[in-house]
Formats: structure tokens, C-alpha cells, sequence
């Protein structure tokens, strides 16, 4: 009887390797990457005019298709916020609940085997690799929390840790497994030759923007400024794009900083107040938070006008328009470099 | 989600929404589907025309064609025995 097992796949190296290790000991893989809307693949590609060009692939996909597996792509964004919300087990170095995220992520593949009758679960993590959710100490509290308990099975460094049901049971032989652990990606880098793969996904901080310093100060401030933790799909989306300026608590600015980015941002019309520079090439600009008074209108307005080609000038025309159908000419001077003090920057 | 049946076809619209919705769209469409079926896809992420292709040959499933109209890439899928 052939077992069958699912590969959480990232779209990194790790995960790659750890399905062709399993593949190689004559189990069928299938592969399961979520979503959960603070990724990094793709989005920013997308809105940004400048990268367009650049052929942007999907880093999980490229590993199915690498390992001739079928990919299974898992929206669980409204789930998710929960774990963003209230992590139990706290944040990492910035916004990244890793440990609960991993914890909640290996909950849903358990749910995934038994929907679909598949065996066992696979990871790619390693001992020791991230300070957070790859700890020795952090490993077992996964299995056990997720509830997959000796169903998930980590072939990087199996060696290191207690056997698992599939190699209990035979279904694995434990010693073509491997017992990486630490922070060095040489073993990998060499496992990666020998199974001849090339040309992978080597991120950086981790897989989504949440491991991001500036993009979690951005998120913080968004909580602090409403007074709660919730966010919509749309709120994480705005904050990976343009410059995120906030002149006081009831309001921020987030301007377009090039072509691509004012069409995304035109998009949000109608949901938004916005300031357009129309007398001069500039950018758009999003109002999020309450309706401005006349004085903050023309506050927005010179900050906008600042970043536009007309920021020289001494009078600058720019549309105001509330979420409705009003809108108003504002002719004022841009604020000179000097006036936008550098705690209005988020981030 | 919004689509609708013309002909056999089934219309999936997947404006304004970045990879990889339009995808998970598309999948759980299909996964919906029989064996045979079409489905047309509508979307603004230019990463489609690679995304979608790629899901398709590792699933198994068909691309009868892609084109870019209007800043729009509209692509059709046939549903295989993958
Ligand atoms: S980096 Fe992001 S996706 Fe990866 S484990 Fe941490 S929180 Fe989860």
C-alpha cells in the first residue's frame, strides 16, 4: 500500500528539500501552501510599475512543479487573524507570531490529512535554524498544540528527535532521513546539488512581511491608532504600499510613490478620501481615518504637494474628495522639507 | 464569488485581486467541476499569466488560451482528469 503524505510547502529551500527526501523513500507527496495575506510572494510586484517587467514567479508553485507534485493553495486569511491577534505564545523579533503561526498552520494539514485520507504531515524545519519556531524546545510544543502529534514527521532533522508513527511504523526508514540542526544552510546547499536542484528561493527574514521591522511598525501603528487589534485584507495590503505619513492620531497619508502605486491607490476611490495633485505629474493620496476639517485638508494637500514635480512652486493645485461626490480645488504652497518633521514618517 | 454559466462556460472574475487569490479562486472553481468543463478567468494581476499556467500543468489541467486585453489577462482553463 502506498502511504501518502502532505509537504507544507513555503516556497524555500527547506521544504523542497524535505518532500524530494520523502518522495525519494517511495511515498506520494501532494503539497499544501496557505495563505494568509501577509505573504510576500507576488503582491507588491504587482502594484509596483518597476517590477512589472521582471518575470515575478510563485515560489511555491516552482517547487511543485520541481518535485511533480499537485499543489494545494489554502486561503486562510480570516482564520489567520486570530493568530496575528492574539498569538499565545507571543511575537517574535517584529510582528511574526512564528511559533503559533507553525502551530496553526501544521493544525490545519492535520485537518487536511483527515479530510482527504492521507498518512502523515511534513515540514521542512530544522532544529535550531529560526530563534522562534525552530527551537528544540519549541518543536514538540507544534506537534502537540496542532494536535498532529507523531503524524508530523520534519526529514531535515528527523535524527534529532523522537521517532515519529511513520518511521515507528516502517513506513520511513529514519536513517535515510537527515539530522540537520543550527543556523548553517551548508547541508542544504549541499542537498540541494545533489538532488540537482537550482535556482531556489533563498528568503531572507522569513515567509511573510510580518518578519518586516518597517511593515510592523506600520501595523502596530495602525492598532494603536484605532484603539483595537482587527484588520481587513484591504487594511494589510495598504500597508505595503507608499509612504505611510500620519500628521496626527484622527488621520495618515499614504502616498503614492510612483505610477503603478497611484493606479493601485485610485482603486480605493470611494472607500477613501483622496488627494489628487492635478496642476503638476504627482502622486495620489489615500486619507486614512477620520473626516478632515478644512485646516487638515490643506495640511494633506501641501504634504502631497511636497512629493510632486511641482514641490518647488509656490502654488500647487490639487482635488480633495471626501468618500462621496464632493470634492474641492485646493491651491496651496508645498511643505518645505523643513515643516514635515521625521516622526510623521511611519516607519 | 462571483461567476456565472454562459454556454458551459463558467465565468470566474478575479479583478483587483493579487496572486495567489486568483488562483485559490480558479482551484476551488474546478475542484467544483466534472471532467470537460471550461472556466474563463478574469484578473488584473499580470502574475497570472505565470501563475495560473503553472498550477495547471502541476494539477493537470489544461490552458486552452491567455491573452492580455485592456490591462486585463483573461485566460481559459479546462477541467482534466488530473
Ligand atoms: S515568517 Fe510569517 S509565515 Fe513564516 S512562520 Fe513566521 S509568521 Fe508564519
Amino acid at each position: 500500500m502506498t502511504r501518502k503524505a502532505v509537504a507544507l510547502i513555503s516556497g524555500g529551500l527547506d521544504s523542497l528539500l524535505a518532500a524530494r527526501l520523502i518522495q525519494q523513500q517511495g511515498i506520494q507527496v501532494e503539497g499544501i501552501n496557505f495563505y494568509t495575506g501577509f505573504c510576500v510572494e507576488g503582491h507588491t510586484h504587482a502594484i509596483r510599475k518597476k517590477d512589472k517587467d521582471k518575470v515575478k514567479r510563485n515560489n511555491a508553485l516552482w517547487s511543485a512543479e520541481q518535485l511533480g507534485i499537485k499543489l494545494h493553495i489554502i486561503d486562510i486569511v480570516e482564520e489567520y487573524k486570530d493568530v496575528v491577534i492574539n498569538p499565545k505564545h507571543g511575537y517574535g523579533a517584529n510582528l511574526n507570531p512564528c511559533l503559533d503561526c507553525k502551530i496553526f498552520m501544521v493544525q490545519k494539514a492535520h485537518e487536511w490529512i483527515q479530510a482527504n485520507d492521507f498518512d502523515f504531515i511534513i515540514t521542512g524545519e530544522v532544529v535550531g535554524q529560526r530563534p522562534m519556531s525552530q527551537r528544540k524546545q519549541t518543536m514538540p510544543i507544534v506537534s502537540a498544540e496542532s494536535g498532529a502529534d507523531d503524524l508530523l514527521l520534519r526529514p531535515l532533522c528527523a535524527q534529532n528527535l523522537p521517532a515519529t508513527k511513520p518511521e515507528k511504523e516502517g513506513w520511513i526508514k529514519r536513517d535515510l532521513l537527515k539530522g540537520f540542526s543550527g543556523r548553517s544552510r551548508k547541508p542544504q546547499m549541499a542537498l540541494a546539488k545533489e538532488f540537482g536542484f537550482e535556482d531556489y528561493a533563498q528568503p531572507a527574514g522569513g515567509c511573510c512581511f510580518l518578519t518586516d521591522a518597517s511593515y510592523s511598525v506600520k501595523l502596530q501603528d495602525l492598532w494603536d491608532n484605532r484603539g483595537h487589534k482587527k484588520y481587513e485584507i484591504d487594511d494589510i495590503m495598504l500597508l505595503k504600499v507608499g509612504r505611510h505619513i500620519r500628521p496626527d492620531q484622527s488621520y495618515k497619508l499614504i502616498i503614492a510613490r510612483e505610477e503603478g502605486e497611484n493606479r493601485f491607490l485610485s482603486g480605493y476611490k470611494g472607500q477613501f478620501q483622496t488627494i489628487k495633485t492635478v496642476s503638476h505629474a504627482g502622486p495620489m493620496a489615500l486619507v486614512e481615518g477620520d473626516k478632515l476639517d478644512q485646516q487638515q485638508i490643506e495640511l494633506a494637500c501641501a504634504i502631497t504637494a511636497r512629493f510632486s514635480k511641482g514641490r518647488d512652486e509656490e502654488s500647487v493645485e490639487l482635488v480633495y474628495s471626501d468618500k462621496g461626490d464632493e470634492s474641492q480645488a485646493i491651491h496651496i504652497k508645498p511643505l518645505l522639507p523643513q515643516d514635515l518633521p521625521q516622526e510623521w514618517y511611519i516607519a | 464569488m462571483v461567476y456565472s454559466v454562459t454556454d458551459s462556460i463558467i465565468e470566474l472574475d478575479a479583478r483587483r485581486l493579487f496572486c495567489p487569490m486568483p488562483v485559490i479562486r480558479l482551484q476551488d472553481c474546478i475542484n467544483q467541476q466534472a471532467v470537460g468543463t471550461r472556466i474563463q478567468i478574469t484578473c488584473t494581476d499580470p502574475g497570472v499569466m505565470n501563475d495560473i499556467p503553472t498550477w495547471c500543468r502541476i494539477n493537470g489541467h489544461e490552458v486552452i488560451s491567455s491573452q492580455e486585453q485592456y490591462d486585463e489577462y483573461i485566460l481559459v482553463i479546462e477541467k482534466k482528469d488530473g
